[in-house]
């Protein structure tokens, strides 16, 4: 009998999996893969079998931004020059920062409704949420955005020849104090984290490894002036190193190496791409087995994620709506998915740091907790208003009403970080505001001729509050994206 | 008292701050907690002077403030001028100052001692719940609180993050319209939807007894952001709605440059709020039920920057106010002769000793497993 099965199973696998995915696969996987998946791309990808979807979207990653830097992202300030300033020109110059700043954040957020490949975006910033580093601390746009531009050339590249860039990257040697680790007094920080955080996890190592470790990381510095990575052998300690029962005069591409040479490693990093993709709970079993052929690849990104995607906890029923959605994906994800025509993306950017995901900025070299933590009742109750504000205004126009009168409470919000960008910038983000618009009568008529319902298309699952098939037109549109059910993916 | 026998007091009175489990009383959140979060870590130095420290006018030829300006409380030390709101409350012996409030290894990231402060952790721990929110998983406050926890002023939830039955409002009537968007969901789900059930009930519950909020109350408020966060606040208390804690929010102390008239401005702000505040306690007569604690991320660097300002700091005093507070100086001076390489101020107390009172002194919980360790309790309430 068993026998029997094992063979009808061997006769009829081949065949599920070559089964189109339909509607609700397809936008399982985009969802997840990328922000909000568009209705012309659900039809596009229901006609796939899983293994096509998957090979496409790993076919279509980029290792380029297509959008261009914001004005003024390359300038780099030298520590030094802020000495010789006065009062008034060192405001001035942090006002241009702040402001250079806030564009960086909203060229990302366009690079992610503008990508080609959300998948691309997705990883560059589930590296970003990995090799963490603050505009915050690092205080310099143009660092940040070179930090961001590598991520995205490795992100789904290779993980070895990643953690190695990353490592030297000027941005992380400001974030985590590599430039004060000297032979005479090593600084551990940077050696710490690279094996709680970026490779082992907790509990792989011991202290006398991060004590030797960060000797071999001596000498790993920037120049200031030119905010440049710089080698400086005059403070790298030479000496012999012990380092998880390796002894060499190692530096710190060795250590790196040997880090890569660790099984936990690769488990690490496969159960924290498992609690991106798949569920809050990765499963042991799988971690080792997906684990195993990432660590065979030689850690080629794309392999660890062909086998999460095509792994079928990926796919089972108690793992579809099992993800909280982070902010950008809410942000994202609604102005792409309902393909929303926007103008200055500068009110979302606020929106995000508001709901909790400040771009460039996560809250600590642990980054964002994420799951059930995005969601409390301050921010809920921000989710709720970003998106019904999104549908009011909309719903206003369409009546022909115009938005005068006191701004909203979102508005409000943004308005008041924009606070700092000055009047000129208020008005800017009036302006961006305004210019938000959703062509609804469109989008339904869109989504009716690719043979789609708008729930298909919006939520997860079946609606949990609202009736299934309550409202019409726009209103059944915001009916959905309200239903608690909008906010799981 | 000078300051040799003070320290001996306090190591003497905080002895039997080491209680056995069973003296726990047990959770008494008819006592209100309220925090006052002075956002950009507030200049303690020019917050309670010490006038007659030689070394604080070297430290500070522009910004120090002379024995004549401050409102002396002793021979050593005396409020700023703008703090004269509270000069009734010290003289009622209902305002006490904790000096030398700290942590080893101190941050100077606002965003990091933030943290540090909210979550109470060691310098180099991540904790991801508040201290209050671990409190409250602990020992949960009645059901029947709108709220364990309301924020005004600012929608971070601070030392409630993570799990505390938390909600933001800057007023109710506009938290009563947003919670009308929140639809709690009908039909059970997995994990990620129960929470998000859960938060969405959190809300509907809070939004229910938040009702009544608009009561008005004779008491008058002073102008301003923080003014209208105090007048919140008491509304919210005032239409009946219960809730364990209450943190306010007044930003605007990161004095880097100018520093003088922000920094009058905002101790005047905070004062005439605190002033307030009490009257609106009274007249509901709550005053002797609730107990004002001040906090920051961090105090100022005693010696004053070439801006005329301050830069990020250690040590800091902050406040503590309320009905049952027993009135003085607690904590030690600052001790300008004994900075670290940063210029900066060694701490005399550690800042979890201030919520270890708050726990075990008002609510009368066990604060050791709360705070993952054991911190002296402060003397600065009546039995």
């Amino acid at each position: 009998m068993r026998r029997l099965l094992a063979f009808l199973l061997i006769l009829f696998a081949p065949l599920a999996q070559a089964a189109a995915l339909g509607a609700a696969d397809a936008r399982h996987l985009l969802n997840r893969a990328g922000f909000g998946a568009t209705a012309q791309e659900i039809a596009d990808f229901a006609r796939l079998a899983r293994a096509e979807a998957v090979e496409r979207l790993l076919a279509g990653a980029v290792t380029e931004a297509r959008t261009p830097l914001p004005a003024g992202v390359e300038d780099y300030i030298r520590p030094s020059r802020l000495r010789g300033l006065s009062d008034e020109e060192k405001q001035a110059l942090l006002r241009t920062q702040f402001e250079i700043g806030v564009a960086l954040r909203g060229w990302w957020l366009e690079e992610m409704l503008r990508t080609s490949s959300p998948l691309s975006e997705r990883m560059t910033l589930f590296w970003h949420n990995h090799f963490v580093s603050s505009q915050q601390k690092v205080k310099s746009a143009r660092l940040m955005a070179r930090q961001n531009r590598l991520l995205r050339r490795h992100a789904l590249g290779n993980f070895g020849a990643l953690l190695h860039a990353a490592a030297k990257d000027p941005a992380m040697i400001v974030y985590l104090d590599s430039a004060t680790n000297r032979k005479e007094q090593p600084n551990e920080n940077f050696a710490r984290e690279v094996m709680e955080l970026f490779t082992l996890g907790e509990g792989h190592y011991g202290e006398r490894d991060v004590k030797e470790a960060a000797r071999a990381f001596t000498g790993w510095s920037i120049e200031p002036e030119t905010g440049e990575f710089k080698w400086r052998p005059f403070i790298h300690d030479r000496g012999e190193k012990t380092v998880l029962g390796r002894t060499g005069r190692f530096d710190g591409d060795d250590v790196l190496d040997i880090l890569l040479e660790q099984p936990a490693t690769a488990e690490f990093i496969v159960a924290k791409l498992w609690r991106e993709f798949v569920s809050a709970d990765p499963e042991p079993q799988e971690v080792r087995r997906i684990a195993a052929r990432f660590r065979d690849s030689g850690y080629e990104i794309r392999a660890a994620l062909r086998a999460l995607f095509l792994c079928e906890a990926f796919w089972a029923a108690e793992n579809r709506a099992a993800l909280i959605k982070s902010p950008v994906d809410l942000v994202a994800g609604t102005l792409r998915s309902l393909a929303f025509e926007t103008g200055e993306l500068l009110p979302f950017v606020f929106v995000l740091r508001q709901l909790g995901q400040d771009l460039f900025g996560p809250p600590n070299v642990k980054g964002w907790p994420g799951g059930e933590a995005w969601i409390n009742s301050s921010t809920l109750l921000a989710r709720k208003q970003f998106l019904e504000r999104l549908f009011r205004g909309q719903e206003l126009r369409e009546r022909g009403r115009d938005l005068g009168g006191a701004p909203a409470r979102a508005e409000r919000v943004a308005l008041r970080g924009g606070g700092r960008l000055g009047e000129e910038g208020r008005e800017r983000l009036r302006r961006a505001m305004e210019a938000v618009r959703f062509d609804s009568a469109g989008w339904l008529a869109l989504v009716e001729r690719l043979r789609l319902a708008p729930q298909e298309i919006l939520l997860p699952g079946e609606p949990a509050a609202a009736a299934p098939a309550a409202g019409e037109g726009i209103e059944r549109i915001r009916l959905l994206v309200l239903d608690p059910m909008y906010q799981l993916k | 008292m000078d300051r040799r026998d003070f320290l001996r007091w306090i190591a003497v009175s905080a002895g039997p701050a080491f209680l056995p489990a069973r003296a726990w009383a047990g959770a008494a959140y008819e006592r209100l907690l309220i925090l006052v979060e002075l956002k950009g870590g507030n200049d303690g130095l020019n917050t309670l002077v010490p006038f007659a420290d030689p070394a604080y006018h070297r430290l500070r030829p522009r910004l120090a403030l002379r024995r004549e300006e401050a409102i002396q409380l002793d021979e050593r030390n005396g409020l700023h001028p703008a703090l004269r709101p509270l000069l009734p409350l010290w003289q009622a012996g209902e305002l006490a100052a904790i000096q030398g409030l700290g942590y080893p290894s101190p941050n100077l990231s606002h965003f990091r001692s933030i943290e540090i402060w909210d979550t109470a952790s060691k310098s180099a721990e991540y904790l991801q719940a508040g201290w209050l929110a671990r409190a409250f998983a602990a020992h949960p406050p009645p059901a029947a609180f709108a709220a364990e926890g309301v924020l005004v002023g600012s929608g971070e939830l601070g030392p409630l993050a993570g799990g505390a039955r938390a909600i933001a409002l800057n007023n109710p009537a506009e938290f009563l319209r947003q919670a009308r968007l929140v639809q709690p969901a009908m039909r059970a789900g997995n994990a990620a939807l129960s929470h998000i059930r859960k938060v969405e009930s959190d809300i509907a519950l809070a939004g229910a007894r938040l009702a009544n909020a608009q009561a008005s109350l004779r008491t008058e408020f002073p102008r301003g952001e923080f003014g209208n966060a105090v007048r919140t606040a008491c509304q919210v208390l005032a239409g009946g709605a219960e809730t364990a804690v209450l943190r306010l929010s007044l930003g605007g102390f990161d004095t880097h440059q100018n520093q003088p008239g922000t920094h009058a401005s905002l101790l005047g702000q905070l004062a005439e709020g605190l002033a307030a505040l009490k009257s609106a306690l009274q007249e509901l007569d709550r005053w002797e039920r609730t107990l004002i604690l001040t906090y920051a991320e961090f105090g100022r660097r005693p010696q004053e920057n070439q801006s005329n300002g301050t830069d990020h700091g250690t040590a800091n005093v902050h406040f503590a106010l309320g009905g049952r507070v027993r009135g003085g100086l607690y904590g030690a001076p600052p001790a300008l002769d004994r900075l670290d390489g940063n210029g900066n101020l060694p701490f005399a107390v550690d800042f979890r000793s201030l919520y270890a009172t708050a726990l075990a002194r008002w609510w009368g919980i066990d604060p050791a497993p709360v705070l993952n360790g054991r911190f002296e309790t402060l003397p600065i309430l009546k039995a």
